[in-house]
């Protein structure tokens, strides 16, 4: 294959999914600019190792290029250094999906800026978590391909977002109060 | 162990929730969550904020799509687009044929990526049909999270179909799809496209589907599936009436549905 056709290629395969290789990138990142960098820095990559992808599943292939893109990046490193850990210990939460609370989560629905606190609570929550939420809900990605991006086991894909559900929703009440 | 036989418990329901509303689950687990929620109020309103959890943020999480300038900047920084300019009179002498050939191959990918950036535009700007879609999303939405699926709640359509007399110029077919796996669980009024229609909501697995139907001028048409943050929308038109039908279940699971109304309705 010649450069420009692989170029071809890489633009019909792996470009049009650069809106979810953004979003994912942003939503880890947490800033514009180095999304945008750790996009091009994938991209780049995902060029470098075109030759290995099959050619089915490019949002998933580009993805999982992103996502370790980030993790090995200065971006990664800059945001753990201001990132005081989270004690999931500290935060009590078991009860809040439960029946005693019931009326709370849609009180929270019903909020007017009930999108600007849904953002500010995923942003909120650790990466590990953020990235199943942003893979499932927005990218609509099944359990097998989250697997494969995040480079985890099925079952730790089921056990976390269930604890990342439990988490955001109790970020979510917090915030309502 | 036979998978009629087995029984989940709160601990173990509470567990297979969350995996359960991604229809994650194997077929027994999944029979044996549906069982203790039809048993357990506490689990099953544990099930409906999750849900509603989850249809939240799919309305209202942004996705943060790439500015337009980030695709040139991605291309320019490949090799290809430095190398082929630098390398490519050298390389080019002999083969005339087949560079005439690379050539023209060249041409066809370019105008197929051009008509593909076209489509895409055109596609971006909201024809009626996506505006519709979006209003009967947002409706579908709006159902889970408020926990206001039905007005009429009842599996007997004698019951379901006289709720509507009355309130409607028109008169839907209302059928039941218990034995296709497709259970009706009641009905409601919705106002869209600037009139009321009838709204079937039925189940399958732990996923509701929302038939909207309402009278229309247009021909008979097949199915149109239309997908939207990972929610599934299938529309048709048949005998004089508009159908769209959303859920987050599985495509070929609606589409299943879609042709099962399509045959009685």
């Amino acid at each position: 294959m010649t450069e420009v056709e692989q170029s071809r290629r890489f633009q019909t395969l792996v470009l049009p999914h650069l809106n979810a290789a953004f979003n994912l990138a942003r939503w880890l990142a947490r800033s514009d600019q180095d999304a945008e960098d750790v996009v091009q820095e994938a991209c780049l990559r995902a060029y470098k190792f075109f030759d290995s992808f099959q050619g089915q599943g490019g949002r998933v292939w580009l993805l999982s290029i992103v996502r370790n893109t980030f993790y090995s990046g200065s971006v990664y490193r800059k945001t753990q250094a201001q990132c005081v850990p989270f004690d999931e210990s500290l935060h009590d939460y078991a009860g809040d999906m439960d029946s005693s609370a019931s009326g709370s989560p849609e009180r929270v629905l019903m909020q007017r800026d009930a999108a600007r606190q849904l953002e500010q609570a995923l942003e909120q929550l650790p990466l590990e978590f953020r990235e199943v939420i942003v893979l499932r809900e927005l990218e609509d990605l099944s359990y097998k391909e989250i697997a494969a991006i995040a480079e985890i086991p099925i079952g730790t894909v089921m056990s976390r977002l269930a604890r990342a559900r439990k988490l955001l929703a109790h970020l979510l009440l917090q915030e309502a109060k | 162990m036979n998978a009629e036989e087995y029984a989940m418990d709160c601990q173990e329901c509470r567990a297979h929730l969350s995996a359960g509303l991604d229809q994650e689950l194997d077929d027994s687990k999944t029979q044996a969550l549906q069982n203790h929620l039809v048993s357990c109020a506490n689990c099953r309103q544990a099930y409906m904020a999750l849900q509603g959890l989850s249809a939240h943020i799919r309305a209202h999480a942004p996705y943060r799509d790439a500015r337009a300038h980030l695709a040139a900047r991605v291309m320019d920084s490949l090799p290809a687009q430095q190398t082929s300019v630098r390398e490519s009179p050298a390389q080019q002498p002999p083969a005339r044929a087949p560079r005439w050939n690379a050539l023209s191959m060249g041409t066809v990918f370019a105008s197929l990526l051009a008509l593909g950036v076209s489509v895409s535009l055109y596609l971006a700007v909201p024809t009626p049909q996506q505006q519709l879609a979006n209003e009967v999303l947002a409706s579908h939405v709006r159902s889970l999270q408020v926990d206001h699926l039905s007005d009429v709640a009842s599996s007997d359509r004698h019951t379901v179909k006289p709720w509507f007399n009355g309130k409607l110029d028109f008169s839907p077919q209302v059928v039941d799809y218990t034995t296709e796996g497709f259970p009706l669980i009641g009905g409601r009024l919705d106002y869209l496209d600037r009139q009321n229609v009838v709204v079937l909501v039925y189940r399958h697995r732990l996923h509701s589907i929302n038939l909207f139907v309402w009278p229309t001028a247009s021909k008979d048409s097949g199915l149109r599936t239309l997908d939207q943050r990972g929610y599934h929308i299938v529309t048709w038109v048949a005998r004089g009436m508009n159908y769209w039908a959303v859920s987050d279940l599985a495509g070929d699971d609606l589409n299943t549905f879609a042709r099962l109304v399509q045959q009685h309705g």
